[in-house]
C-alpha cells in the first residue's frame, strides 16, 4: 500500500508543477462550459417541446461535466505508460515487486485528482457566480450531496477501470492513438458528454443505460441537481459497485495474457 | 512541393507499418466527428429547430467547418503537434537543414487517418445540400469552394500562432484550443444564435464568421442585398492568415536566442 | 575557416523544488537563475583539422556546437564559418555542414534507411549523379549494405550510428560536426567509426569537429583538443603538447616469476601490486627509468616489461584539476 501511496503522491506533485498548465485548462473548461450552455440556450429559447430537462438543471449538468471534466473523460492519457508498452520498457515495470494492475490504477488516480483539484475550485466558483441562466446551482439537499460525492467518486473508479482497457489494448495495437480514439470517442457520448443523456432519444437512452460509461458521469450528475431521486441513487451505487468489480477483474484478466505475449520492441 | 509529396509518401510508410492501429485510428477519426453529428440530429429532433434554423442547414454549416478543420488538421498537423517537436529538441534538426522551418514542420506529420473526418464531413456536405430546397448554381458552387479553402486557411493559421507560442512557452498552450476546437465546435452551429459579443468575436478577430456563417447567406438566399459581399467574404481568411506566419518568424528567431 | 570571436551565450532556468509545499509555492512564484553557458569563446580552426571538443558534462559543449550550426544565437560575439554567420545565413549556411547528434536520430523511425536518405537527397537538393557516388561510397565504407532495407527502429545502436554518419555526409559538407558520436557504441562499432571519420578527412579533406567523453576517440583522431569548462575555454593545443605539459610521468608494468613480497622502490608509487605482476608510476625527472629498471632485476626475476605515458584520460583529468572543474 506504501508504494501506491508514494507513487500517488510523486504523481500528485509533478502535476502539481505545471502551473500555467493549469491556469490554461482552466480557461479552456469555462470557455468550452460557456460555449455548450450557450447553445442550448439558444435551442430552449423559441422552443415548443417540453424537454426532459429545465435549462437549470441543463446548465449544472455541463458546468459539473467542466468541473469534474478529470474525473469523467477519457480521453486522458499517460503517455509514460504507452511509452513504456511501445519502448519495451516494460520489461522494468516487471522487475518491480508489485501488482502493474494495482500500479498503473494508482498511478492513474493521482493523475486525475491532481488535475481536478487544481481545476475545480476556480471553475466551481466562476460557475456559481455567472448570471442565470448560465449559472451552476447548488444541490436541493445535503443528503443529495452527499450521494454526489459517493457516485462521483465511484464513477471516477469505474472511469479508469474502463480507461485501463485502453493501456492494455495498446499491447496489441503498438500504437496509443487508434484505441484511445475508438474507447474515448464512444465511451464518451455514451457517458453523455456530448449532449445529456436525457435529451436523447429514448432507444439511445436504453442503450447507454445498459453500458457502464453513463454510470462515470451522467449518474452521478444527475444525483447532483436531485433529478435522480435519492432512493435510486442508493440502488445505483450499487449498480456501480457491480461494473466497478467486473471491470477490474475482466481488466486483471485481459492483462496477465497481454503480458505473457509481451513484444519486447528494438534492441 | 516536390519535397512535401516525398514527406508524405515517407510519412505513409511509417504509418502504413502499424496497421491495426491505421484502421482504428481511421474509424475513431470517421467516429468523432460522427458523434457530435449524433448530438446535433439528437438536438433538432427533441426541438425542432434553433433560432429558425433548420437541421439541414445547421448540418451543412457544420459540414462546412467540420471539412476545412479536418483538411488543415491533415496538412498543418506538425503545427499541432509542434511543442512536442521543441520539447524533444528535434527542432534543432530542422534548423540544420537548408529548407524553410515552415515547410520541414509541414512535412513532419501528415495523418492519413484523418482521411476518414475529411471524408465523413464531405458525405454530411452532400447529404444536406441535397436535403436543402436551394438551388446550386456556379457562384453559389465557388462561394462553398471558396469557403472551404479560406476555412483552411484560418485553422492552419491558428495552428501556426499556436505552434509559435511554443517557442516561449511550452506550457498552457492547451488555452489556444479554445480557438481551434472551441472555434470549430462554436462554427458548427450558424453564428447568429450566439450573445452578440462571441458573433462579433468570431467575425472580426478570428473570422470564421466570415467563411462561414455569413457565405451560408448568402448559399441560402436569405442576404437582403449585397450578394457580392457575403460572397467574397471568406477571403478575410486570406488576411488572417499573414500575421500567424509573422509570428511563427519572430518565434523562430526567439527560439534561436534562448533554446537550450 | 572557422573563426569564433569573444562568444558569450546564457540561459535563464526555472529553479524546480522538490516537496509539496514548494510545488504549491511554485504556483505562484517561480525563481529563475541566470546561466552562463559560453564565456568568452574564441578559436580559430582551420580546413582539413579534426578538432577534439572536450569538457566535462554541462561545461557548454553542445552550446558551442549549436551555436556554430546555426541553431542558437549568441547573445554577442561573432562567428565566421565558410564565410557565412551561421545564424544569420541559415539556409545557406547549413548546405555545407553536416550534423550528427548522437543522442537524437535523423533518421525516419518507421522506414527503411534508405527511404530516409532519398528524403535527404531532396531536402538537400543533391544531385542525383553525386548522390548515388556517394551513397555508393558510404554504403561501401560504413559497410552498410545489409541495412539500409531495415527500418531504423529494427538497427542496433552501432548499426544506427552508421547510418547516421552517412546521412549527415550525403550531401558533401566542407565541415561535420560530431556531438559524441560513439556514445552507447561497442568497441568494434567505435573504431569502425573512427577509421571512418579518420578517412573521410583524409580523402575528401572535410573538416571535422567532434564532442566525446571517450578519451581513445580524441587519441584516435584529433590533432588538436579544445577543452571547455563551466563555459570558458580552457584549453587550445595538440595532444602532444598537453603530454608534455604533464609529460614527465611514465607507468611502468613490470612481469616476473613468482615472488611474493611487494618490492618497494625509493621515489616511485606502485600502483598494483600481484605475486606476478607490479605496476609503477615515477617522474623521469626524479627517478629516471633506468634506475627502477636496475632496482627491480636486481630483486626479481623480470619476465617482461613495459614503459608507457600517461594515459589520455589522466591527462584530460589533471587539466580538470588545475581548473578546478
Amino acid at each position: 500500500m506504501n508504494t501506491y501511496l508514494s507513487v500517488w503522491k510523486l504523481r500528485f506533485v509533478s502535476g502539481l508543477q505545471y502551473r500555467t498548465a493549469a491556469i490554461a485548462g482552466m480557461a479552456t473548461q469555462l470557455f468550452f462550459g460557456f460555449v455548450f450552455i450557450m447553445v442550448y440556450v439558444a435551442f430552449y429559447a423559441h422552443s415548443s417541446a417540453q424537454p426532459s430537462m429545465s435549462l437549470e438543471q441543463l446548465a449544472t449538468y455541463i458546468w459539473l461535466q467542466q468541473i469534474f471534466l478529470a474525473f469523467v473523460m477519457l480521453w486522458f492519457r499517460d503517455n509514460e505508460i504507452f511509452n513504456l508498452i511501445t519502448s519495451g520498457n516494460i520489461a522494468y515495470e516487471l522487475c518491480r515487486p508489485c501488482g502493474i494492475y494495482s500500479f498503473w490504477y494508482a498511478k492513474l488516480l493521482a493523475q486525475r485528482l491532481a488535475s481536478a483539484i487544481l481545476r475545480c475550485i476556480p471553475i466551481l466558483l466562476v460557475a456559481f457566480l455567472l448570471p442565470k441562466p448560465y449559472n451552476l446551482t447548488m444541490p436541493p439537499t445535503a443528503a443529495t450531496f452527499a450521494l454526489f460525492v459517493v457516485t462521483l467518486l465511484l464513477g471516477l473508479a469505474v472511469n479508469i477501470a474502463i480507461s485501463m482497457f485502453i493501456y492494455i489494448s495498446v499491447f496489441w495495437t503498438m500504437s496509443p492513438v487508434g484505441s484511445t480514439l475508438v474507447i474515448a470517442v464512444i465511451g464518451e457520448f455514451l457517458a453523455g458528454m456530448i449532449i445529456p443523456v436525457p435529451l436523447m432519444p429514448s432507444w439511445m437512452q436504453a442503450i447507454t443505460y445498459a453500458l457502464p460509461f453513463r454510470w462515470t458521469a451522467d449518474f452521478p450528475f444527475r444525483v447532483y441537481s436531485g433529478q435522480i431521486p435519492q432512493s435510486e441513487a442508493v440502488w445505483g451505487i450499487l449498480i456501480q459497485f457491480v461494473w466497478l468489480a467486473a471491470l477490474i477483474l475482466l481488466g486483471r484478466w485481459c492483462l496477465k495474457r497481454a503480458l505473457r505475449q509481451v513484444v519486447v520492441q528494438g534492441g | 512541393m516536390y519535397l512535401y509529396l516525398k514527406y508524405i509518401s515517407i510519412l505513409f510508410k511509417s504509418q502504413a507499418q502499424y496497421r491495426l492501429s491505421f484502421w482504428l485510428l481511421t474509424v475513431g477519426q470517421a467516429l468523432t466527428p460522427l458523434t457530435v453529428l449524433a448530438g446535433l440530429y439528437f438536438m433538432f429532433a427533441q426541438f425542432g429547430q434553433v433560432k429558425g434554423w433548420t437541421f439541414y442547414e445547421a448540418a451543412l454549416c457544420y459540414a462546412v467547418i467540420g471539412l476545412s478543420y479536418a483538411l488543415s488538421e491533415t496538412f498543418a498537423r506538425g503545427f499541432d503537434m509542434f511543442s512536442s517537436l521543441v520539447g524533444s529538441g528535434d527542432f534543432d534538426r530542422l534548423l540544420v537543414r537548408p529548407r524553410s522551418t515552415i515547410l520541414q514542420v509541414l512535412g513532419s506529420k501528415f495523418e492519413f487517418a484523418r482521411l476518414g473526418r475529411m471524408l465523413q464531413s464531405l458525405i454530411v456536405l452532400f447529404w444536406s445540400l441535397s436535403k436543402l430546397p436551394i438551388e446550386l448554381t456556379f457562384p453559389k458552387l465557388f462561394t462553398l469552394m471558396l469557403m472551404i479553402v479560406c476555412g483552411v486557411l484560418i485553422f492552419s493559421g491558428l495552428f501556426v500562432a499556436t505552434a509559435s507560442l511554443s517557442f516561449w512557452t511550452i506550457q498552457g498552450i492547451e488555452v489556444a484550443n479554445v480557438f481551434t476546437d472551441g472555434g470549430r465546435e462554436m462554427a458548427k452551429y450558424p453564428l447568429s444564435i450566439y450573445e452578440k459579443w462571441v458573433t462579433n468575436f468570431f467575425t472580426y478577430v478570428i473570422p470564421l464568421g466570415c467563411v462561414n456563417y455569413l457565405p451560408l447567406l448568402y448559399v441560402l438566399g436569405r442576404t437582403d442585398g449585397h450578394q457580392l459581399r457575403y460572397m467574397l467574404s471568406p477571403l478575410a481568411g486570406v488576411v488572417f492568415i499573414l500575421p500567424c506566419l509573422l509570428l511563427w518568424h519572430i518565434g523562430v528567431r526567439h527560439y534561436r536566442s534562448t533554446g537550450s | 575557416m572557422i573563426a569564433l570571436q569573444g562568444i558569450n551565450k546564457s540561459f535563464k532556468v526555472a529553479r524546480r523544488t522538490a516537496g509539496v509545499r514548494q510545488a504549491v509555492k511554485a504556483l505562484f512564484a517561480r525563481e529563475h537563475t541566470i546561466v552562463e553557458a559560453l564565456h568568452n569563446i574564441s578559436f580559430e580552426i582551420s580546413p582539413g583539422e579534426i578538432v577534439g571538443y572536450i569538457g566535462p558534462n554541462g561545461a557548454g559543449k553542445s552550446t558551442t556546437i549549436k551555436v556554430m550550426s546555426g541553431i542558437l544565437v549568441p547573445d554577442n560575439g561573432t562567428c565566421k564559418i565558410l564565410g557565412y554567420t551561421p545564424w544569420q545565413d541559415r539556409a545557406a549556411y547549413v548546405r555545407n555542414i553536416g550534423v550528427v547528434f548522437g543522442q537524437r536520430t535523423q533518421l525516419w523511425w518507421d522506414v527503411p534507411v534508405i527511404d530516409s536518405f532519398g528524403l535527404l537527397r531532396d531536402i538537400y537538393k543533391i544531385p542525383g549523379d553525386v548522390y548515388h557516388a556517394n551513397l555508393a561510397m558510404l554504403t561501401e565504407s560504413l559497410a552498410l549494405t545489409d541495412i539500409v532495407q531495415t527500418p531504423v527502429r529494427q538497427l542496433s545502436l552501432g548499426q544506427r550510428m552508421r547510418c547516421e554518419i552517412a546521412a549527415s555526409l550525403l550531401h558533401d559538407p566542407k565541415i561535420l560536426f560530431l556531438d559524441e558520436p560513439t556514445i552507447g557504441l561497442d568497441a568494434a562499432s567505435k573504431i569502425a567509426v573512427r577509421q571512418f571519420i579518420k578517412r573521410i578527412n583524409k580523402e575528401r579533406g572535410v573538416t571535422v569537429i567532434l564532442t566525446t567523453h571517450d578519451m581513445n576517440d580524441i587519441e584516435a583522431l584529433a590533432d588538436r583538443i579544445l577543452m571547455i569548462g563551466k563555459g570558458t575555454l580552457l584549453y587550445d593545443g595538440t595532444l602532444n603538447d598537453l603530454r608534455s605539459r604533464f609529460g614527465s610521468k611514465r607507468i611502468v608494468t613490470v612481469d616476473y616469476r613468482e615472488h611474493y613480497e611487494p618490492v618497494p622502490i625509493d621515489g616511485v608509487t606502485c600502483l598494483s601490486w600481484s605475486p606476478e605482476r607490479a605496476v609503477y608510476s615515477m617522474d623521469i625527472e626524479v627517478t629516471p627509468v633506468a634506475s627502477v629498471i636496475a632496482r627491480l632485476s636486481e630483486q626479481v626475476e623480470v619476465v617482461d616489461l613495459e614503459v608507457g605515458t600517461t594515459p589520455v584520460e589522466e591527462l584530460v583529468l589533471e587539466l580538470y584539476k588545475e581548473h578546478r572543474i
